[in-house]
C-alpha cells in the first residue's frame, strides 16, 4: 500500500474516435433501459391494477417487472463491457 | 421495543468500530498529499472500487430505510430499490468515462475542465456542499436509530457518536481509508444480507397459535382478560375518546390500559382488534396507560404476524424465493397503523393509538400503499406526479451524487472506471433483490417495532439470534460510517479544492490544502450532527429521495449537456447548477412533509402541490442551461 501517496494517475492516452464510439454505444444502451424504466413507471401510474396480475408462478407483475429491471441493468452492463473490450484500432 | 444494551451486541459493535478506526490510522500514515487525501492517488483497483461503490451507496437509506418501508407498507419500499439501481445505468452508460477523463479531484473539476470559470467553480462547489449535507442527514438519522437499541443510548447521543467517529476517520486518512473501509463493509453487508435472506426462507411463515399468541392477530372478544390474568374493569368514555372506534378497559391487578378497536360494519360487535397506546403527559411517556419505566419492555409490544396462510395451515416450513412471494401473495398479514387523529385526554395528556389491520398479501405486494404513493391510485394526474417525480430523481440522482462522482478519480483510467461501475451494479443489484425478502421477512417476524420503520432489518435479525442482530447492526452502523466519511470528503474537497484553491485562487501547498480539507470536514461533521438530531422522526429512505432530487436538479443537466451539446457555455452551466439546486431546495423546504414533520405546521398550508421536486426542477435545470447558453453564446465562442 505504499503507493497511496503518489500523484494522480497519469493522463491516459485519449483516442477520440474510440471514446465517441463508446459514448454512442452507451447512449443506445441507456435508451434501451430508459424505455424499460419508463414503461414501469407509466404502468404503475396509469394502470396500477395491471401490476396486481400474477402472470407467472403466482407472483405479481409489480415484482416480476421490478426484478426484471434489476436483471436488465446487469445484463446491459455486461453487454457494454463486452462491446467496449473489442479491439478498436482503425475503426472510425 | 426492547431498547437495553446487550453485552454481546456491544462487544461485536466495538470490534467493528475499533477495526475501522485502526485501518484508518494505519492507512492515514500513508496518504499525506492532496491527491492521496481526495482521490487515493488514483491507484485503487477497479474491483475494490466497485465493491466500495456498493459500500458508499448501500447506506443507511438502502439498508434501514428501504427494508423498513417494505416492512411497514409492502411493495412500495421496493420501488426505491428499483429506482436506486436504475440510477447506476445513467452512471455507467453516460457519466463514468467522460467524468474520469475530464476531472481530477472533484465534480467541479470536470464541469470546469473546458472553461476555467470562477462561476462554475463556485456554483458546483456550493451544490456539492448542499447535496452532501442533505445526503448526510439520513445517514446520521439512521446511525442514531441503530445505536438506540444496540447500545441503549438516546438518538442524540448516537448521532453525536457517529459524527465524532466519522470525522476522526476522515481527518486521519481521507479517501484511502474510506475506500478500503467501504470495500470491507460493502462485502460484509451484501454477504450478511444474503445470510439473513436464507434464514428468512428457511423459517417460512407461521400463524401464531394459542390464546396468548391469538391476541397478536385478533380479532378477540372485547374485554377478555389475559389467560390466567386478573379481570378487566371497563373505562368509561371521557372527552377525547367519545365517538372514537375504541373500547377501553383497565387490568385490575397491573393497572395496564387495554384498548380494543371495534370491528367494522357487518362483523361480530363482540369482537375487536387489540390496539396499543402511547400517552405523553407532562413530559412523561406512558405505554398502554402505565409509566414507561413500569412496563416490561419500556415500550410497545413488538408485532408483525401472518394471520392466515393460503390453505389454512399454521406454518409453511422452508420456502424457495419465488414460493415465498407467491405464498405471501395468497396470505393475510396483520399490519399495524398509527391512528392519525390523536386523543386529547381531559388531564392534558395526548394519546396516540396504534391499531392492527388485517391486510391481504395481494394488497401488500401491490404499489400504492405508502402514504406518499397513494396518488398512484388517484384519478387526478396531479396526484401521480409525486411518484413520477421521485422515480425520475432516483434515476438521475445517482450519477449526480458528489461522493459517488469522486470515486471515479480513485481508479487509474476510464476502463477501470467502467469496470468498477459494473462490479458496483452487480453487487448493488443483488442487494436490492434481497431487500424485498428482508423487508417482508421483517413484516412477518413478530419482532417489528411499528413506531420506528428504520429498525425493521436489525430487529428482524434479532428475531433469529442476538449474534445476528449484533453483527447486522454493527455492519449497518459501520456502513453508515463509510457513507458519511465519503460525503464529508466530497464536501471538504468542495471547500478546500474548489472554493479556496480554485475559486479564491489562494496559494496553498499540498499540506495546507489537506489541512483546510480536514478543518472543513470537522465543520461539515458538526452540521451533520445537528441536522441528524433535528430530523430524527423521518424515514431515511424518504430523506434520501430529497437528496437525490437536489443532486439530479443541480448537477445532472450540466453534466449531460456538457458532454453532449457543443453550444453549452460557462454561464449556462453556472446558471443551471444554481437554479437547479435552489429551486429543488426551495421546493423541499416548502413541501407538505417539511411543514408537517419538521415545522409542525398544517400540511395543507404548504404552497407546493407535491413533495418531490425532480419532475419540475430537473427539466428546469436543462431549460435554464439552454436559454442562458444561447443568450451568452456570442460572448463566449466555443
Amino acid at each position: 500500500m505504499s503507493h497511496f501517496d503518489h500523484a494522480p494517475a497519469e493522463q491516459e492516452p485519449y483516442d477520440e474516435a474510440d471514446a465517441r464510439r463508446r459514448a454512442r454505444l452507451g447512449l443506445i444502451l441507456f435508451a434501451v433501459y430508459f424505455v424499460l424504466y419508463a414503461g414501469f413507471m407509466l404502468l404503475n401510474v396509469f394502470a396500477p391494477q395491471e401490476m396486481e396480475r400474477t402472470p407467472l408462478a403466482g407472483i405479481n407483475l409489480a415484482i416480476l417487472y421490478g426484478f426484471g429491471l434489476i436483471v436488465a441493468a446487469l445484463l446491459l452492463a455486461f453487454v457494454y463491457a463486452w462491446l467496449c473490450r473489442k479491439p478498436t484500432g482503425g475503426q472510425p | 421495543m426492547i431498547y437495553e444494551a446487550s453485552p454481546l451486541a456491544v462487544t461485536i459493535f466495538m470490534v467493528f468500530v475499533g477495526a475501522t478506526l485502526a485501518l484508518s490510522f494505519y492507512l492515514g500514515a500513508r496518504a499525506k498529499s492532496a491527491s492521496g487525501f481526495f482521490a487515493a492517488g488514483g491507484q485503487i483497483h477497479w474491483f475494490i472500487n466497485g465493491i466500495a461503490f456498493a459500500g458508499d451507496y448501500l447506506s443507511a437509506a438502502s439498508f434501514l430505510g428501504i427494508c423498513g418501508m417494505i416492512a411497514f407498507y409492502g411493495y412500495d419500499g421496493f420501488l426505491y430499490s428499483i429506482g436506486y439501481l436504475a440510477g447506476w445505468v445513467v452512471a455507467l452508460f453516460v457519466i463514468a468515462e467522460p467524468l474520469k477523463r475530464l476531472g481530477r479531484y472533484t465534480f467541479a473539476d470536470a464541469l470546469d475542465s473546458q472553461f476555467n470559470s470562477k462561476g462554475i467553480k463556485l456554483s458546483a462547489a456550493i451544490s456539492t456542499l448542499v447535496v452532501s449535507i442533505f445526503y448526510l442527514i439520513p445517514q446520521m438519522v439512521g446511525a442514531g436509530a441503530l445505536v438506540k437499541p444496540l447500545l441503549g443510548f438516546s438518538h442524540a447521543t448516537g448521532v453525536l457518536l457517529v459524527g465524532t467517529v466519522v470525522t476522526l476517520i476522515v481527518v486521519t486518512a481521507g479517501m484511502v481509508s474510506t475506500t478500503y473501509v467501504q470495500f470491507i463493509k460493502g462485502s460484509l453487508l451484501v454477504t450478511f444480507s444474503a445470510v439473513l435472506t436464507v434464514m428468512i426462507l428457511n423459517r417460512g411463515f407461521e400463524v401464531p397459535a394459542g390464546p396468548e399468541q391469538a391476541r397478536r392477530i385478533g380479532p378477540t372478544p372485547i374485554g377478555q382478560p389475559l389467560p390466567g390474568g386478573a379481570p378487566l374493569a371497563s373505562v368509561p368514555d371521557e372527552p377525547g375518546w367519545e365517538g372514537r372506534p375504541y373500547v377501553r378497559f383497565r387490568d385490575t391487578q397491573t393497572g395496564e390500559l387495554r384498548v380494543w378497536r371495534k370491528a367494522g360494519e357487518g362483523q361480530d360487535p363482540a369482537l375487536g382488534w387489540e390496539a396499543q397506546t402511547v400517552t405523553l403527559r407532562d413530559g412523561k411517556k406512558f405505554i398502554n396507560g402505565l409509566p414507561q419505566e413500569r412496563t416490561p419492555r419500556w415500550d410497545l409490544e413488538p408485532m408483525g404476524h401472518v394471520s392466515r396462510l393460503p390453505s389454512g395451515e399454521m406454518q409453511t416450513g422452508e420456502l424457495g424465493p419465488f414460493e415465498f412471494l407467491s405464498t405471501l401473495q395468497q396470505s393475510e398479514v396483520v399490519v399495524w397503523e398509527k391512528d392519525s387523529a390523536t386523543v386529547k385526554e381531559p388531564d392534558g395528556g395526548v394519546t396516540t393509538v396504534y391499531f392492527p389491520r388485517p391486510t391481504t398479501g395481494k394488497e401488500i405486494l401491490r404499489p400504492g400503499n405508502l402514504p406518499s404513493f397513494k396518488g398512484i391510485r388517484s384519478d387526478k394526474v396531479g396526484d401521480k406526479l409525486n411518484f413520477l417525480s421521485l422515480m425520475l430523481a432516483l434515476f438521475g440522482g445517482t450519477a449526480s451524487l458528489p461522493h459517488i462522482l469522486i470515486r471515479y478519480y480513485t481508479v487509474k483510467d476510464q476502463a477501470s472506471a467502467r469496470k468498477s461501475t459494473i462490479v458496483g451494479i452487480a453487487s448493488i443489484g443483488f442487494f436490492y433483490v434481497l431487500t424485498l425478502f428482508i423487508g417482508l421477512g421483517a413484516m412477518t417476524s413478530g419482532g417489528l417495532d411499528f413506531t420506528n420503520s428504520n429498525m425493521a432489518a436489525p430487529l428482524l435479525a434479532r428475531s433469529f439470534s442476538e449474534w445476528l442482530f449484533a453483527a447486522i447492526s454493527a455492519i449497518a452502523f459501520t456502513t453508515v460510517l463509510g457513507t458519511v466519511s465519503g460525503l464529508i470528503i466530497a464536501a471538504s474537497g468542495a471547500v478546500a479544492h474548489d472554493l479556496l484553491s480554485s475559486f479564491l485562487r489562494l496559494e496553498m501547498t499540498d499540506h495546507v490544502k489537506v489541512r483546510c480539507a480536514k478543518i472543513a470536514s470537522v465543520v461539515v461533521g458538526l452540521i451533520a450532527i445537528a441536522l441528524g438530531i433535528v430530523f430524527e422522526n423521518m424515514n431515511v429512505a424518504h430523506l434520501v429521495g430529497w437528496a437525490f432530487g437536489i443532486a439530479a436538479s443541480a448537477n445532472l443537466p450540466s453534466l449531460i449537456m456538457l458532454l453532449f451539446w457543443k453550444g453549452t457555455t460557462k454561464q449556462g452551466i453556472a446558471a443551471s447548477v444554481t437554479v437547479g439546486m435552489l429551486s429543488a431546495l426551495a421546493w423541499i423546504l416548502l413541501s407538505a412533509d417539511m411543514y408537517k414533520d419538521i415545522y409542525g405546521w398544517p400540511a395543507a398550508s404548504s404552497p407546493v402541490p407535491f413533495s418531490q421536486p425532480g419532475i419540475v426542477t430537473i427539466p428546469l435545470g436543462f431549460v435554464v442551461l439552454v436559454v442562458v447558453s444561447l443568450l451568452t453564446k456570442k460572448k463566449t465562442p466555443a
